[in-house]
């Protein structure tokens, strides 16, 4: 079984637990006390991962601690589909939207710690590369949107949606407001909408366009 | 000027067990800076004026800035033996701290905001419940409250109708008991202790007091964590920011007979901090 030492307030754990769910792959999943226990910054966490962050995914003797290497091991693990397109260009904007989703977590992500979960920082700089960091997604998804196109790569949603999804969806947790940027928005929606969709706290599937799951 | 009222109350300014280990809270309270950190061995609140009244209950540090009219409320249960005290952390939110306290009292959101989880579709009801303020404690009690729950708690096994009471027993806390999944005559204890930064601003410390030997730390801790910040987005966009006191504004229905005793209280109490006594 796949373990994933998970956080239920991260995003960066929620871009795993989103496109395992969307694979239908099964995590046995580890609560890490992140806050307020720091446990992903005591020695026995080193061990297993020494930068100290969190999500940390463990299949085997093989110990994933970038989040967007696990996104690509569980979609190589699930038949290939949402890799996005093969071709050079394709796979080459797949990578260039797995780092961006980095940038995303340093600037949303880190206005959002700050904001909900008192992170000491400059709040003023990370709502501001923030913003920037949304410009240019807003740029590519109305040009993709232009072509008629719904996803940042390719004509099927992809791991690079999926990676930079979180911290856009939670932005508003960091003061900051998606609403000058609305091709973000109708993306969001469109994600928002996939089949196994799950939520997390400040994210929700989409009420008026889906009947909510029957309870078991 | 802040009221008499207010600043005789007790509120939570920090969590004891991160003083305690050394650090240094550099905070507010009620719009006035303050620090809280251990000196020579105890735990002090210092404001611009000097030194609070401190007390330490409940994993918390609570102080009152002016003279306290009356000593911290008590919470029996915490001292009973074979219970889990669990201190969930802080959580900053944008809102009135009084609307923090009405939101943890407010049972009819549920199936909507802790969907699945607290409450689901079509089990929507909140059937008749009893509210009354307490003459001995002057606190706000609410009683005999039913609600179909599909996961209660951490510890629940599919869903459970679930038995509560809530308790205000200071302006910015608020108690709730609930049906103990692993033990039915017991109730779980969980409390949010509402720091007041300023009127529309507050740090949320969750604390709970639960019977359950088998659930890790850090998964009890998540599961209150993802309630709170469900309601945490909720309480952000409520208009108006602060509280309405005045009893034109934002009639309650039937399901929020607490809320409407709650407002009774404060306004009867001049506890007004973070409520609006005007109709806007
Ligand atoms: N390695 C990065 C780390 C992601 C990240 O920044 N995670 C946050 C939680 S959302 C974290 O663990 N922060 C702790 C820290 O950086 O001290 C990834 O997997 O994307
Ligand atoms: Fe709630």
């Amino acid at each position: 079984m796949i373990r994933l030492y998970d956080y239920v307030l991260s995003a960066s754990c929620y871009k795993i637990r989103l496109m395992a769910a969307l694979l239908c792959v099964k995590l046995e999943h580890e609560a890490v006390d992140f806050h307020p226990g720091r446990a992903h910054k005591s020695a026995a966490f080193a061990q297993l991962n020494p930068a100290g962050t969190l999500p940390v995914l463990v299949d085997g003797d093989l110990i994933l601690t970038e989040s967007t290497a696990m996104l690509v091991y569980l979609a190589q693990l699930s038949g290939r589909d949402w890799l996005g397109p093969c071709d050079p260009k394709s796979a080459a904007q797949v990578q260039h939207w797995l780092a961006f989703s980095g940038r995303l977590a340093a600037s949303l992500g880190m206005a959002r710690l700050h904001d909900m979960l008192l992170y000491e920082g400059d709040i003023d700089a990370w709502r501001a590369q923030g913003h920037a960091a949304l410009r240019e997604l807003e740029a590519a998804l109305s040009e993709r949107r232009f072509a008629g196109g719904v996803w940042l790569v390719g004509d099927a949603p992809s791991i690079a949606d999926i990676a930079c999804f979180p911290n856009v969806a939670l932005s508003q947790d960091g003061g900051v407001s998606l609403d000058a940027y609305p091709s973000v928005r109708l993306w969001t929606r469109a994600i928002r909408a996939l089949d196994r969709f799950v939520e997390m706290p400040g994210i929700h599937r989409l009420h008026e366009l889906r009947p909510a799951p029957e309870v078991a | 000027m802040i009221a008499p009222e207010v600043m005789n109350e007790w509120y939570p300014v920090a969590m004891a067990a991160q003083i305690c280990a050394g650090q240094r809270r550099v905070t507010q309270l009620l719009g006035q800076p303050i620090t809280v950190h251990v000196q020579d061995g105890v735990i002090v609140v210092t404001g611009q004026a000097g030194p609070l009244h401190v007390t330490e209950a409940f994993g918390h540090v609570w102080a009152c800035p002016g003279t306290p009219a009356h000593p911290l409320f008590p919470i029996p249960e915490a001292l009973e033996t074979g219970r889990r005290l669990v201190d969930v952390g802080v959580v900053r939110v944008k809102c009135s701290p009084l609307r923090a306290v009405e939101n943890f009292l407010d049972i009819a959101h549920f199936p909507f905001v802790h969907t699945d989880v607290l409450g689901a579709e079509p089990h929507t009801e909140v059937n008749r419940y009893e509210v009354q303020i307490r003459e001995d404690s002057d606190e706000v009690w609410a009683t005999k409250v039913t609600f179909y729950q599909p996961q209660a708690a951490k510890s629940a096994e599919g869903g459970i109708v679930t038995q509560y009471m809530y308790r205000v027993p200071a302006p910015t806390a608020a108690v709730l008991y609930k049906t103990c999944p692993a033990r039915p005559d017991a109730w779980d204890v969980i409390g949010i202790f509402v720091q007041p930064l300023s009127e529309e601003l507050c740090d949320v410390w969750p604390w709970m007091a639960l019977y359950d030997d088998a659930t890790p730390q850090a998964e009890l801790i998540a599961f209150q964590q993802m309630i709170f910040l469900q309601d945490r987005s909720i309480l952000e966009n409520q208009i108006p920011r602060l509280l309405p006191l005045d009893p034109g504004m934002e009639i309650p229905t039937q399901a929020d007979l607490t809320s409407i005793a709650y407002r009774r209280w404060l306004k009867k109490r001049g506890l007004t901090y973070g409520a609006q006594m005007v109709a806007a």
